[in-house]
């Protein structure tokens, strides 16, 4: 086909406002969420410079980092978080931006609430001054991360200065096994093409695997776009698509929804439309993941072992392997199904959501935390999605089950708050980044899947979500 | 922004690959609401033995000795050399003011990652990308000298040992622009803000939804 179009493509040369001479593209940005931690030097800059918002409609404002998973109605404790999350309250009211503070049960964390309210939409540009808005990509839109500097830009202009990235297809192929979810698919990719594979490129993914991910799974899949190193990650539009936007409070309605639906039908790469790059994974060879080290790439499947530096040729790998083994206090050629974990921890913006909650309540139903977990801890990813699971009675089936049911919020993904690991824990998490640190000073992160992780609280080590008994 | 022209000053190794923005700036500090104040918090996790916060003074902490940025005379570097995938992780611009409070003008690596080379370009801080066998070399250049200096010259876009330039390195025309005469460029993009207003007007018949 001729001028065919990457999905990409289409979405990036929709909002182009303007182009300098080497390329670089004054770029329209359709939706802009803010949370507490990168926005209050983006509005004191706006303060300095008297400047106002570009359009204000355009903002959703949410805390979500800083707060509190335990009762809301005693506040947060800590004096500089409270500050901070005041100070988004206080930045709202002054430019007449919509927020869901803390007390509103839409509140949640950013990536979880956008798409829940139909704030994010197919064929938007979204951006947030978090590396983990590429989740939004899943629905056809061009979404990044953002630093505060650029916050301040869209704030201002409702535009940023781009380079366009090059295209990447990451194809997985044919069906996965029982027990294989989209975090064990996005998993295997970056191990796969590793953390920096994905940089300077946006990565459409796509493929049978792809396809039959619900909109929830395709959001676990673009979530850790980031940690393959692209900004942005995505996914074409389908009928899975329509239907989840259909009805939500920001979406569009009657003939407009229409019209909407019509263009949303055309984002997906033509036939014959050219990628720098192409990656094809089989989805019959994935296994759920574990990963082992202090990097997303440092992934292997359950059924493995923890690997040995010494057969790895690149010395600089093989050095980061070592230190990532030292910090981790893991030997090599240790079974991955014999590491036992004191925490775990079922939440954050890659996998906060109901069918998240559904497959690790599916698992910890009728059974018991192990003895050697200090905490297993369930955070759902808003106020709607706790309301929902509630609902549906799978809070009962956690709390019975040893867990504990918190509110919404990023919790111990990066432990910002007051959920955290100690020196030296070992914790089976949702989340998405397992540096040195991340949930903790000292604390050992291991990353999986909603069902892996409660397997691994019941078990008290890593188990085989197929082999569980 | 602070404009970059030229820069010499003595370069810091930091040798490992993927060197996240947790690392660099830790989360608890985040929790500020000011841009100000970070470098002595700047690799807090590898640069002091007790752990740090917010409201902890700095002062009375313990030093790791074993740290490159603890140890005379790569205290005072200006220039940092590190691994592969620099940068990489959370958007937090933090990461780049924590560098800049530090004192550092540039990174030198033989790659970034996307959203931390944007960030450092909005602060003034130049992220310079040479091959991996240059930044090798360099390596080994930086332990076989005590106190190794690189001069840096965005204008002719080279690294130089002691005026004899050994690597040239890439860069956006514009971006290069915006450095070299720190320009504000939320002021550059209202400059065009008729044609922004233009572009919304389209859009408002062709995507009505979106307003």
């Amino acid at each position: 086909m001729k001028n065919a179009k990457t999905l990409y493509d289409k979405l990036w040369d929709d909002h182009v406002v303007r182009t300098e001479e080497d390329g670089t593209a004054l770029l329209y940005i359709d939706r802009h969420l803010v949370h507490e931690v990168t926005s209050p030097q983006a509005f004191e800059g706006l303060r300095i410079a008297n400047r106002q918002p570009w359009r204000s409609s355009s903002i959703l404002a949410v805390p979500d980092h800083n707060v509190p998973t335990t009762d809301r109605r005693l506040g947060i404790t800590d004096p500089v978080a409270k500050l901070q999350v005041e100070t988004l309250d206080n930045n709202c009211k002054e430019f007449g931006l919509t927020e869901f503070t803390m007390s509103d049960i839409r509140q949640g964390i950013v990536h979880v609430i956008g798409p829940e309210q139909g704030a994010t939409l197919p064929g938007m540009t979204v951006v947030c001054g978090d590396s983990h808005t590429s989740t939004h990509g899943a629905f056809g839109a061009l979404a990044f991360g953002i630093g505060t500097s650029e916050v301040e830009h869209v704030l201002a202009t409702q535009c940023l200065m781009q380079n366009k990235s090059l295209n990447m297809l990451v194809s997985v192929d044919g069906d996965v096994q029982a027990g294989v979810t989209a975090k064990d698919i996005v998993l295997a990719i970056i191990g796969k093409i590793g953390t920096a594979g994905g940089t300077g490129y946006a990565i459409e993914f796509g493929g049978d695997a792809i396809r039959a991910l619900s909109i929830e799974g395709r959001m676990t899949v673009c979530n850790m776009a980031i940690e393959a190193g692209a900004r942005a990650g995505m996914v074409a539009v389908d009928a899975t698509t329509i239907e989840y936007v259909q009805d939500r409070p920001y979406s569009p309605t009657g003939e407009t929804m229409k019209q909407a639906q019509a263009y949303w039908l055309t984002l997906h790469s033509d036939e014959g439309a050219h990628f720098d790059k192409v990656i094809r994974l089989n989805a019959a060879d994935i296994l759920p993941q574990v990963t082992w080290g202090t990097s997303p790439e440092m992934v292997v499947a359950i059924d493995s072992v923890v690997p040995n530096p010494d057969e790895e040729s690149d010395k600089v790998k093989a050095d980061g392997m070592r230190k990532a083994l030292t910090y981790m206090g893991l030997k090599a050629g240790t079974p991955i199904n014999e590491i036992a974990l004191d925490k775990v921890f079922i939440g954050s913006c890659t996998n906060s959501r109901i069918e998240d909650l559904r497959a690790a309540a599916q698992v910890a139903q009728g059974n018991k935390v192990a003895d050697n977990i200090k905490l297993a801890m369930v955070v759902p990813g808003s106020g709607l999605v706790k309301k929902q699971a509630e609902e549906e009675g799978l809070d009962k089936i956690f709390i019975n089950a040893g867990f504990e049911w918190r509110e919404p919020g990023c919790s111990m993904c990066l432990a910002m708050n007051a959920d955290r690991l100690e020196a030296g824990e070992r914790c089976a998490s949702t989340s998405n980044r397992n540096f040195e640190g991340r949930q903790g000073q000292g604390g050992r992160t291991h990353l999986v899947s909603p069902a892996m992780a409660a397997a691994a609280a019941i078990n008290g080590r890593f188990t085989d979500i197929n082999k569980l008994t | 922004m602070q404009a970059f022209t030229q820069h010499s000053g003595i370069v810091a190794p930091l040798d490992r690959p993927n060197v996240d923005t947790d690392a660099i700036i830790p989360k608890q500090f985040l929790k500020s609401i000011k841009r100000s104040g970070f470098g002595p918090n700047a690799f807090d996790d590898w640069r002091y033995l007790d752990e740090g916060g917010p409201e902890i003074d700095n002062a009375g902490r313990k030093t790791n000795p074993d740290f490159i940025l603890n140890q005379p005379p790569y205290d005072e570097s200006t220039i940092l050399l590190a691994r592969e995938n620099f940068g990489c992780g959370s958007s937090r611009e933090h990461a780049v003011w924590a560098l800049e409070d530090f004192g550092f003008r540039a990174v030198i690596a033989p790659s970034f990652a996307d959203i931390f080379y944007n960030n450092s370009f909005k602060n003034g801080l130049l992220p310079i990308v040479l091959d991996a066998d240059i930044v090798d070399d360099l390596f080994q250049r930086v332990s076989a000298v005590s106190g190794f200096q690189l001069s840096i010259n965005l204008e002719a876009q080279t690294v130089s040992v002691e005026d004899e330039a050994i690597a040239s390195f890439d860069i956006d025309a514009f971006r290069k622009h915006c450095l070299l005469n720190g320009l504000d460029d939320i002021a550059l993009t209202l400059k065009h803000a008729d044609e922004i207003t233009c572009y919304e007007e389209k859009r408002k018949q062709t995507a009505p939804w979106l307003y």
